[in-house]
């Protein structure tokens, strides 16, 4: 599905990731753990092509996906959401949600202008399956609301919304319940499991380690910009390298 | 004449270029929108549009219906174009550098509109008729009842494109977040491209209005460009209802001073009072 191949990424002199290889199998949850600044996000961004990485090759569905720019990635089926939101504020929310079906759309803008008719009803299709989508996260009554209306945790609920909604072939989640309460981390938990058990392939990357042991089937652990560990999360929870890696930054930390 | 009957002719004057300026604001308001920048050329599509409905008429001889569609669709093509070619192979984000490009091109296409169409003052025809109508004892041009009717459907449009079509959504979403547009699979430099063909065809449509009741040469869009500019920092910049009652108020503004004071002062004293309104409101009338 997703083959990431000795991706390396420096900014500046600073290594920032060094040779991760890993694979994200189609319909399961592949966890990406690991301490602050280990590049996690790092790698998602170089994943969606928000950065380029330095070298490596990312396999996507067998075709190499590295060096396209963010928009063609996108339009290969790999969606995302931000650890610190990309919402578009001044849209309502439903709109938030229709951008995501962009990668659906006819690209052609004169097209698109000739045939007014049929996109008519492509619209309406669109609003429908948005709508969905946001049934589906508990956001219909909140579907006219502008987007920067609405409370934070909403927010991040839109942005999942939205990358679901055009049926991606994969959706990376960079910390999904980040800032959220230990509530709504759950009922985010029980929507992640909902995707999967939709058929949906995922990366998530996150912190509560709860959280990820409870939902994932793969768990990768990166530090500092390498690869550490992989595999089932009880292999992982018992893994003595991981143990030191984390107890090791709370220990410095303390 | 009584009174009332000048008034009401300056205020079918002030909104004749009233809507002008809202033209050319909302032009300049959709690339700011999408691009964070003013962008100068803007006044070229004016004379553009004006320049291209002459070279219509009469070099090829087309009908006015037929010579002001071209006339309008050259601009907004020349529009895409100068993005294409002369803004996004710079591939840069800082605001500064892009907008002194556009200044740079604004330049570039004056000399090669005067090197094209010569220096002199050309006269285009009106879209139709010459006889002056009167309404409610005020005295208009046919002209000025066809741009106040072409702006709104303008308006009209430009509404319909932005809240109704994907194009409108795709460019509403570049203008919020590039990130988050490109991550949806939007390609956000043919979707800045479009939106400077919007402007394009904006300030065209000005251009291809207004150079009848003025007359046309290479540099006619830049005093008219200047204010189209004001009107839209007096409405707010970015704001399309503010663009388009920056627009007017100019226009009003403009005209009841030339009518009650003096046709010497009106640009002066349209400025003092845009000046003072800022200093009041700096966001703009409708700036958010
Ligand atoms: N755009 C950037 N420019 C420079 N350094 C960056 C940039 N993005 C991330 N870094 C650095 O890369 C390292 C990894 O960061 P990040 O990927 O955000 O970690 P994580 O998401 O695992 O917490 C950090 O040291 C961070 O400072
Ligand atoms: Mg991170």
């Amino acid at each position: 599905m997703l083959k990431l191949n000795n991706i390396s990424k420096r900014f500046g002199g600073l290594p920032a990731l060094s040779e991760v290889t890993f694979y994200v199998t189609k319909g399961k949850i592949t966890a990406l753990i690991g301490p602050n600044g280990a590049g996690k996000s790092t790698l998602i961004n170089c994943i969606s092509g928000i950065i380029p990485a330095d070298q490596g090759s990312i396999l996507f569905e067998e075709k190499e996906i590295s060096g396209l720019q963010a928009h063609e990635i996108a339009r290969r089926g790999v969606a995302r959401t931000f650890q610190n939101l990309r919402v578009l504020p001044r849209l309502s929310v439903l709109e938030n949600v229709l951008c995501g079906l962009t990668v659906k759309s006819d690209h052609s803008f004169l097209k698109a202008m000739l045939r007014l008719p049929a996109l008519r009803h492509q619209e309406r299709f669109l609003r429908l399956k948005a709508m969905e989508s946001l049934d589906l996260f508990g956001l219909t009554k909140k579907a006219d609301w502008p987007m920067a209306a609405l409370p934070y945790g909403d927010k991040k609920k839109v942005e999942m919304a939205r990358a679901f909604v055009a049926n991606p072939g994969i959706v990376l989640l960079d910390e999904p319940v980040a800032g959220l309460n230990s509530e709504e981390t759950a009922r985010i938990g029980v929507l992640v499991k909902q995707m999967r058990t939709a058929g949906h392939t995922m990366l998530l990357v996150e912190h509560d380690m709860e959280l990820v042991m409870d939902i994932s089937d793969h768990v990768v652990v990166l530090d500092s910009g390498r690869c550490i560990a992989q595999g089932t999360p009880e292999e992982i929870r018992h893994n003595p390298l991981v143990l030191e890696a984390y107890l090791g930054k709370i220990g410095a930390a303390a | 004449m009584t009174p009332y009957q000048d008034l009401l002719q300056f205020i079918f004057s002030g909104l004749t270029s009233g809507a002008i300026y809202s033209l050319i604001a909302l032009g300049f308001c959709v690339v700011h929108n999408t691009m964070g920048i003013v962008n100068f050329v803007q006044v070229d599509f004016v004379t553009l549009g004006g320049m291209l409905l002459f070279s219509g008429l009469f070099s090829f001889g087309l009908p006015m219906p037929f010579a002001l569609a071209a006339a309008i669709i050259g601009v907004t093509l020349i529009a895409m174009l100068v993005e294409w070619i002369g803004i996004r192979p710079s591939r840069s984000d800082n605001q500064l550098v892009l907008i002194f490009l556009t200044i740079g091109i604004s330049i570039i296409l004056r000399g090669l509109m005067k090197l094209i169409w010569g220096k002199n003052r050309m006269a285009v025809p009106p879209l139709s008729g010459e006889e002056p109508i009167r309404i409610l004892g005020a005295t208009i041009m046919p002209q000025a009842i066809w741009i106040l009717v072409l702006t709104a459907l303008a308006i009209c449009g430009l509404v319909l494109i932005f809240r109704h079509s994907s194009i409108g959504l795709a460019m509403r979403g570049v203008a919020a977040n590039q990130e988050a547009a490109a991550i949806v699979g939007l390609h956000t430099g043919r979707v800045k491209a479009v939106s400077f063909g919007l402007a394009g065809a904006l300030g065209g449509l000005a251009g291809v209005l207004v150079t009848p009741i003025t007359t046309l040469n290479y540099d006619v869009g830049v005093l008219l460009g200047l204010k189209g500019f004001a009107g839209a920092i007096l409405g707010g910049f970015g704001s399309f209802p503010g663009a388009i009652l920056g627009g007017v108020s100019l226009g009003l503004l403009e005209s009841l001073t030339a009518g009650y004071l003096s046709s010497a002062y009106k640009d002066v004293v349209a400025f003092v009072v845009l000046l003072l309104i800022l200093f009041v409101r700096p966001k703009g009338l409708l700036g958010r």
